[in-house]
């Protein structure tokens, strides 16, 4: 019941939003009217579905939030680069609330090949490549919150890599929410193309300026076309008291190959939802993520990987570090169609936890429907190692740093294969103080 | 320096250790014998501080201070080390990391500043040439993928930068071919000195032709049965645990 009214606050906004806004191109409005019809027919999610039966939104769901009103208080570009471990020297674009900040982004020396910038203003500028590819890869009809940042999304950012073109430095797309007193609720968009055969990385950091209790609903599109070769980051540092829902969905091409790490350090209620599509022969992708919960965070990681073309391969880590009640779900599905043959699939989810009331579910989904794959999956849940602990103890660490070190290192692997130095750098630092004296 | 009296230790229930007495000199090498079960490397643990190692009765004067009320690091502190014989691999932390985290942690207890990333490269780059280690072998997660052999170096060269005042070496001997004890045992040669005690457990002979100790134990179902010179290992050598094992039988 609850749930149906909560549905219906969003629904009455988006009435009250559609006699307001008028400039949206044609497109555009029939897509958020056959999203917001998606999120009428869906509502919210409960433990009843079998996608969400570990993860409870009901706290999400009960709060009024509001959608920010375009006004960006001022904030300070050191703050928000720190938090979100940006390197200040790469190209940055940067959103306060959802809403582009040009005073605190920067695009410089950026090659030709290369337009990045705000949705918003290449959708009045240049809607044709956008008709065809914004909202063709993220599924409103299948997902609720996709449907609703699709129906409510303003802006966001758009990258797009021309065939050919391979990018040293990193693009960091940054989106900072200030929420302070008000309850806000923003919904990133972002649409990354990868032309053929170029290189990118791309980094998406969550972050909070203010703290207090708001609403992040990303959505990322990622096309990888023939050949390329993507690393896509997602780092979620939100505010404490932050809910946050952030959506991949990646399409690889031929011989297409996507890294894509998520990172989760905070948040109250965290979601995050990754599906590749392997649309084409030969096309991988590398899923490796982490995730840190204390006090009372729910972490869930929704992982879903399609192979769909033969000789694709997917290879996913994900580790979760569990301290306090917090409570972590992870959920690994991989369907092999049926002419996706020679396709090989390894999966691992590895828990460590740190306190009795910590805890965690952990699921593997095989759905195979080829006879000719290789498809391997493991998870363990465990706490630190009595050896090892005492093992470094007996060489004078104290019982807390030995802990601290433990943790740090389960950690590492996950860590070690980010492959940008100042964001690896920046991360371990955070893990380093973060784990003092767990 | 130490002086064990009773020592009694029960491991998941069951008494090891049935009364030890054992007193050690600065300066002095102990060798510790018995055939397996004997409870050779449960004295180790115990002296260690293992939590799941439960004491019973007994015990164990170090310097002068109880040694069982103080926990594993601060015995670590106070300057007793254990050579695992099963060092524990722990990926993602290279050797150096952790080493001079210990290292710190030591001197720190001692009152002597910590030393900074320089100074301690210096340290450990002299002490590699000890155990004939490589360099690259320590900026490697600890002990990961390390034979037995490196294994066992890498507890000497810890030994050797940590410098302890008593060290036991828990079965370093076990798992090496000829070559690597006679490197192991050489490093350990090296750190013997008057003021650092040691306590060398072992189920073989062999051992003590590279580590020469001034005092050979025969422990037996948890208790010392005998205690001698080097010439007891020749003995035990010659006529095997089983001649012991007659004579505690006559005994009870």
């Amino acid at each position: 019941m609850q749930a149906i009214q909560s549905a219906e606050r969003y629904i009455d906004a988006f009435n009250e939003r559609q006699t307001t806004e008028a400039r949206s191109p044609v497109w555009l409005g029939a897509l958020r009217q056959a999203a917001m019809a998606s999120f009428t027919a869906l509502g919210f999610p409960t433990t009843k579905n079998e996608d969400w039966k570990n993860t409870n939104i009901e706290s999400l769901v009960s709060l009024p939030f509001v959608s920010s009103n375009g006004e960006v208080k001022s904030v300070r570009a050191a703050e928000i680069l720190s938090n979100a471990c940006v390197d200040a020297d790469a190209p940055r674009l940067v959103f306060v609330n959802g809403v582009y900040a040009p005073e605190l982004s920067s695009v410089h020396g950026l090659p030709s090949g290369v337009r990045v910038g705000s949705l918003a203003e290449f959708i009045q500028q240049d809607s044709s490549v956008l008709a065809s590819r914004l909202g063709h890869y993220a599924d409103h009809r299948r997902q609720a919150f996709v449907a609703l940042n699709t129906a409510f999304f303003t802006d966001g950012a758009i990258v797009e890599i021309g065939p050919g073109c391979r990018l040293s430095q990193p693009i960091y797309i940054i989106y900072a929410a200030n929420a302070e007193e008000r309850r806000i609720v923003a919904y990133p968009r972002t649409l990354i193309m990868a032309g053929a055969g170029s290189e990118a990385k791309i980094v998406e950091s969550y972050t909070s300026v203010n703290g207090g209790s708001y609403f992040s609903n990303a959505v990322t599109e990622l096309i990888g076309e023939e050949g390329a070769s993507v690393e896509h980051y997602r780092l979620q540092r939100e505010g404490k008291s932050a809910f946050h829902v952030g959506t991949l969905e990646a399409s690889l091409g031929r011989g297409c190959h996507l890294t894509a790490h998520a990172v989760t350090l905070s948040g109250l209620l965290v979601r995050n939802n990754v599906h590749v599509l392997l649309d084409g022969e030969g096309a991988g992708c590398i899923l490796n993520g982490l995730y840190l919960g204390d006090d009372k965070q729910v972490v869930d990681n929704f992982t879903e990987i399609e192979h769909a073309k033969p000789r694709a391969t997917s290879l996913e880590l994900y580790k979760g570090i569990l301290n306090g009640a917090s409570h972590g779900v992870f959920n690994g599905k991989i369907i092999v169609h049926k002419d996706a043959q020679k396709s090989d699939a390894r999966q691992t989810n590895k828990n460590l936890l740190l306190s009795a009331q910590a805890a965690v579910n952990t699921k593997p989904q095989l759905e195979i429907y080829a006879d000719d794959v290789k498809c391997s999956h493991g998870s363990t849940i465990g706490q630190l190692d009595a050896d090892a602990l005492f093992y470094l103890r007996s060489r004078g660490l104290g019982l807390d740093e030995a802990r601290s070190l433990l943790s740090f290192a389960f950690a590492s692997d996950v860590v070690g294969r980010i492959k940008i130095d100042f964001l690896r750098r920046c991360l371990d630092d955070y893990l380093v103080s973060k784990f003092r004296g767990v | 320096m130490l002086d064990i009296r009773g020592l009694k230790a029960k491991v998941g229930g069951k008494e090891i250790l049935r009364g030890i007495d054992l007193h050690i000199g600065a300066g002095e090498v102990h060798a510790i014998m018995g055939p397996n079960g004997s409870g050779k490397s449960t004295l180790a643990h115990v002296l260690s501080g293992r939590e799941n190692y439960q004491v019973t009765g007994g015990q164990v004067t170090y310097q002068g201070k109880d040694l069982l009320a103080m926990s594993p690091e601060i015995r670590a502190r106070e300057g007793i080390f254990l050579a695992f014989q099963y060092p524990v691999e722990i990926p993602g932390v290279s050797t150096t990391y952790f080493l001079k985290a210990a290292l710190n942690a030591v001197r720190k207890h001692r009152g002597l500043e910590e030393l900074d990333a320089m100074e301690f490269l210096a340290l450990i780059k002299e002490k590699l040439k000890l155990v004939e280690m490589d360099q690259a072998l320590i900026n490697r997660p600890l002990n990961e993928g390390f034979s037995g052999g490196e294994k066992k170096r890498n507890e000497i060269l810890q030994m050797a930068v940590l410098a302890p005042t008593l060290a036991l070496l828990d079965e370093t001997d076990s798992g090496l071919d000829i070559d690597a004890l006679r490197i192991v045992a050489g490093g350990v040669n090296a750190l013997r000195g008057k003021d650092r005690a040691m306590i060398v457990i072992t189920h073989y002979q062999r051992l003590l032709d590279y580590i020469v100790p001034d005092f050979i134990h025969v422990l037996y179902e948890g208790r010392i049965v005998r205690s001698g010179t080097k010439e007891l290992a020749l003995e035990l050598e010659d006529k095997g645990y089983d001649w012991l094992k007659g004579e505690a039988a006559a005994v009870h």
